[in-house]
């Protein structure tokens, strides 16, 4: 060979190569590719959470609604228990022996594939039995306590209101990916709409761990563990109070209760009843499934989600759109003979006849809401009914009506309007007239509001024209969250009419008995409670009463709705209810005890056919 | 026997590296096993408590070697340790204990021995001592079969015993044998063979002939002295090679057959191999044909490969290989030590993370940490310079006994020292190779820093018996 390098040369540059191979590839690994570097981290340190207090749910005058209490889940590490006094264990937290046994023996046989996992065997042990654990733990190895937060309601009000907690499911862990398994998320309520306020943020404690992820110690003494911070606790509008007695007056009756301050749109109470049981609400996973299956349906939140016909109450609004387009006045007079009586007709109930707008609102005249009615939608304004009918809804849409309002409170449905095309599919296009939908004119037919909109409407009347959305969360100890629910939403109705029909609302209920007003048996003196009844009927079963009232007549400071199902006269049930809460929140008193105590025996559960 | 201040002419320099190795290895051992609860590093119920029993029964070895045992008695009985080494071996697949699965290891209370780290002396002493013999002829059919069966025997005993990478360790003595007179082409051969091999895995047989022709176009370029002229060749070869299949696209053939991309190359190959075959009858230049027949055999191994992997090389093998081609990576199987292993080398970085500061290796992500694995600790604790350090020492080593090896008188001394060398690479190669992923997993310690009294005791004994056998050159 021409080159020739000696076989001893030739061999030691092999060897050579191979060392610079190994050079360049150490080279790689350690210095250029981060992904290794990585991973290490991921391999050995162990992540301990620590899970931070969650944030206090307060009322308007700060007193806790939902507050914390320390739980205890009793873990067990299957690897590292040891033959121990099962039935010892059962008495400490009354488990069923053989269930114990069983769990135990399932255990045993997945120790190896469970490796040194803990994994939770008494779920919320009380402080008493975890004590006593503690002074026996040496007896039970394999056995630990660990120590998180579970909620306590003080005021023993506003489960639905305030919703619950509960471990975050498959779908949820999906959509959210900072959530981990095991957390606890807010469900419904205000723990729903406000779980980024008040769940907090987790920290974690550091620990070096081996390849059977057993802790070996501390990472740099804690050097770089993470408090968790606690979550902020939230001023919600509600009256914990005012939302306990609606409670317990609504209580043995299904329907709604909803408060509002009309200023402000705060919601002072939202009762739905039957609502969850607070007592339950801690645990609820214990209760979900009878919870669930319970025919009364406590999970669905009537006050934010039923849609409901109106009634009466409704024509308040037909008369303020009678106004705002001219086709009514203060001195409109239409006589009523017992009904309005043309094509299939609307019936009414007997008052002295004829009535001025004042009167009809005071004594809740069918007929003269037909006739109002059919002015708007016929205005010889328009070209067509449905133009007039388009005008119409417009209108109506300004109070809030058929549509979400946009509060902060989760599950809020929009209720329902009919539109053309609505009617266009009943009768045919442009087969339809005024007196096809004449059950509009009484709120009934195609029409669906949630007792909030109600609500709502009758702060929008309180204030003469204008609404704030109503909102169940005012803010922060330290920070105003809800700026947005500043901004006032007007009506297209201007206020000088809304002045016109108080005067009816304020007659309705202030007028001395035998006048024909409807509420007048709710009147309390001095508070100038301003309403109006409700009969809605219903195909269901017997009709729904509803009242709609704010107080006092100036400067209004509540607005109220109370809808009870298949209760009868708006003026039988709902209007007692909404006057005793007025009563209740404006003296803090209530000087009708026979009327409190006649409400509080009502049980009405009965009347409802059981869907 | 060392008299007066000979001791001074032994090579310090190889015993200095040994020392220091063996401190790396203790240290690393310490490093890899340290749990707070057996915090002393001489706790010998804890490996790196037993590691310094081995270390210092290893210099009480290495200087029992160097003073006390005359050099000449390993000539003289070569045959007998061989053939010693040989029972060992067999005893032990029926009187030995199963370790992992193979039937390679005595258990004396305490101690476990391996036999197969003693029969790689005694294989180097039985051949270094044939190959001495004044009427041995290497190049012969005698010559041949003679050192066959002296690296085959053990080979075979060490295969029944399940421990295929230790028998993987004899093929080092080829790297002796090219020294003594083995033709280069042998070793061209069968690291070629090795290449194509993974080739065809990784890649295709097409892939593999196209690079076996270019491997065998510039071998012919440049022993016939013209290499210009076959690298022009090739650079216009290559890409009709590459080409090739498109053949079939053309619409006048692709009407009719439809073949393998592998016969669209051979349309070119072949002829080009016949015009080779004609020129090496011509010139009756040898290795003309040696180049054709290399060729020959290359693609029969090449379309073989397929029947080896899938039918010869067991599931884990086949697994490890597999893994290292990242043709079939199970992070979780086969894959798992390996990439561990690249974790905690790779989180190491420049610098290392500090002493006893490691936490992939300390807390047992990579099995066979302290044995097999220990370069992890290093590569982890004290990163790209550490692990330079040592790849530096071990350099060092190898080649200062390859040049010692050159020059002694004695063929023994040379054919031992030529062995050892070759051995301590091939354990190097194999050992740091599979740790960062370019060799497949194959279980063989890293000499003289693994923890293990058997093959440091071994290693120590194969060192200093050299150290021993040179001294006398240097008298």
């Amino acid at each position: 060979m021409a080159f020739d390098l000696g076989k001893k040369n030739i061999l030691i540059l092999g060897v050579i190569v191979i060392a610079l191979v190994f050079l360049v590839q150490l080279f790689y690994l350690q210095i250029l590719d981060e992904e290794y570097k990585v991973t290490a981290e991921n391999n050995a340190y162990r992540y301990d959470v620590r899970y931070p207090a969650r944030g206090l749910i307060m009322d308007r005058n700060k007193k806790i609604l939902a507050g914390n209490e320390t739980a205890y889940d009793i873990m067990i590490t299957p690897y590292e228990v040891k033959p121990f006094d099962t039935l010892d264990l059962c008495n400490i937290f009354d488990l069923d022996y053989l269930e114990v046994r069983g769990k135990l023996k399932e255990y045993r046989k997945n120790r190896r594939r469970i490796g040194f996992q803990s994994m939770p065997f008494v779920k919320q042990a009380t402080s008493i039995q975890y004590t006593i654990f503690l002074e026996k733990a040496y007896k039970f190895p394999g056995f630990s306590a660990v120590s998180r937060t579970i909620r306590n309601y003080p005021y023993n009000s506003g489960a639905n209101l305030l919703g619950y907690i509960t471990e975050a499911d498959t779908s949820f862990l999906r959509k959210n990916p900072e959530y981990r398994r095991g957390d606890y998320i807010g469900k419904t309520g205000i723990e729903q709409s406000y779980e980024e306020v008040l769940k907090g943020k987790k920290g974690h404690n550091i620990f070096l761990r081996d390849v059977h992820n057993q802790v070996k110690s501390s990472f740099a003494d804690g050097k770089y563990d993470l408090e968790a911070v606690p979550g902020m606790s939230i001023i919600s509008t509600i009256d914990a109070e005012l939302q306990q007695y609606g409670e317990l007056l609504m209580r043995n009756k299904i329907g709604s209760l909803v408060a509002i301050e009309p200023s402000t749109g705060e919601i002072l109470t939202l009762v739905s009843s039957p609502g969850i049981d607070v007592t339950k609400l801690a645990t609820i996973n214990k209760y979900y499934s009878e919870l669930v299956n319970d025919p009364l349906k406590p999970l669905f939140n009537r006050a934010v989600m039923s849609p409901y016909p109106p009634g009466s109450v409704f024509k308040l609004v037909n008369a303020l759109v009678g106004l705002e387009e001219g086709v009514l006045d203060s001195d409109t007079r239409y006589s009523c003979s017992g009904g309005y009586h043309v094509g299939r007709g609307v019936a009414c109930h007997p008052h002295p006849s004829p009535t001025d707008l004042t009167r009809s609102i005071m004594m809740s005249c069918n007929t003269y809401y037909c006739h109002v009615f059919r002015n708007i939608i016929d205005n010889p304004k328009y070209s067509s009914v449905t133009e007039g009918f388009i005008r119409w809804k417009e209108m109506v849409e300004s109070f809030g009506f058929g549509k979400k309002l946009g509060t902060d409170f989760p599950a809020e449905q929009g209720g329902t309007l009919p539109s053309t095309g609505t009617y266009d599919k009943i009768h045919g296009k442009d087969k339809w007239k005024s007196l096809s939908i004449i059950s509009l004119a009484i709120g009934q037919g195609e029409i669906g509001t949630t007792p909030l909109h109600l609500a709502n409407f009758a702060a929008t009347v309180a204030n003469r024209g204008y609404y704030i959305v109503p909102h169940v969360v005012r803010g922060s100890p330290d920070t105003l969250i809800n700026t947005e629910y500043r901004e006032k939403n007007y009506t297209k109705v201007s206020t000088a009419n809304f002045e016109k029909i108080i005067e009816g609302m304020f007659l309705a209920v202030n007028s001395p008995p035998g006048s024909g007003a409807t509420a007048s048996r709710v009147a309390v003196k001095g508070l100038d409670i301003c309403g109006k009844t409700g009969t809605a009927q219903n195909p269901h079963g017997k009709d729904h009463s509803v009242f709609i009232c704010f107080a006092p007549r100036d400067n209004p400071r509540i607005a109220i709705v109370a809808y009870i199902e298949n209760a009868g006269f708006g003026a039988t049930w709902a209007a007692p209810i909404a006057s005793l809460l007025t009563e209740m929140y404006l003296t803090r008193k209530i000087e009708r005890k026979d009327m409190e105590a006649f409400i509080l025996q009502g049980d009405l559960i009965g009347n409802t056919t059981v869907r | 026997m060392i008299r007066g201040n000979e001791y001074k002419q032994l090579d310090w320099q190889l015993i200095l590296c040994y020392l220091i190795l063996m401190l790396i290895g203790w240290v690393s051992i310490f490093s890899a096993v340290y749990d707070e609860e057996h915090g002393h590093i001489l706790d010998i119920t804890q490996r790196y408590g037993m590691q310094f029993i081995w270390i210092v029964t290893s210099v009480v070895i290495a200087f029992i070697v160097l003073f006390v045992i005359d050099p000449k008695i390993y000539s003289t009985l070569a045959w007998l340790i061989y053939g010693g080494s040989l029972l060992l071996l067999l005893a032990v697949i029926f009187l030995g204990i199963e370790v992992n699965g193979s039937n390679s290891w005595f258990e004396f209370g305490p101690v476990r021995f391996q036999p197969a780290e003693i029969s790689k002396i005694a294989t180097t002493m039985a051949l270094a001592s044939l190959m001495s013999g004044y009427n041995f002829r290497f190049k012969s059919i005698e010559g041949y079969a003679k050192i066959a069966l002296i690296i085959l025997i053990p080979m075979a005993i060490i295969v029944m015993q399940k421990e295929t990478g230790s028998a993987l360790i004899y093929g080092a003595f080829i790297l002796m044998l090219y020294r003594e007179g083995l033709s280069g082409w042998y070793i061209s051969l069968g690291i070629m063979a090795i290449l194509l091999f993974l080739i065809t895995l990784s890649s295709s047989p097409f892939v593999a002939v196209i690079v076996l022709t270019s491997i065998m176009v510039i071998a012919r370029g440049v022993l016939s002295r013209r290499a210009i002229v076959h690298l022009l060749g090739l650079a216009a070869l290559l890409p009709l090679m590459i080409l090739s299949p498109r053949m079939g696209d053309i619409p006048a053939i692709s009407q009719k057959i439809d073949l393998p991309d592998v016969f669209w190359l051979s349309t070119i190959i072949v002829p080009l191999l016949l015009l080779h075959i004609i020129s090496a009858i011509k010139s009756k230049f040898k290795l003309y044909q040696n180049i054709a027949l290399s060729f020959v055999l290359a693609v029969i191994l090449i379309f073989s490969v397929e029947f080896f992997f899938e039918r010869i090389l067991k599931d884990h093998q086949r697994a490890r290989i597999e893994n290292l081609l990242g043709i079939n990576v199970d992070l979780k199987g086969a894959g798992y030590n390996v990439h561990q292993s690249k974790i905690a080398i790779g989180s190491g970085g420049f610098w290392g993370k500090g002493f006893l500061q490691g936490t992939q290796t300390k807390f047992n992500f990579v099995p066979e940490q302290s044995t097999d694995f220990i370069f992890c600790t290093v590569g982890e604790e004290w990163g790209f310079v550490g692990s330079s350090f040592l790849i530096f020492l071990y350099l060092f080593m190898i080649i200062r006994i390859y040049n010692l090896a050159e020059k002694q008188k004695d063929t023994f001394n040379r054919v031992y020292g030529y062995s050892l060398a070759s051995i301590m690479f091939l354990h190097f190669f194999i050992n740091i190779g599979m740790t960062i992923g370019i060799m497949p997993v194959i279980g063989i310690p890293l000499p003289f820093v693994s923890y293990g009294g058997s093959s440091l005791w071994s290693f120590t004994l194969f060192l200093f018996i050299f150290i021993r056998l040179d001294l006398d050159r240097r008298k």
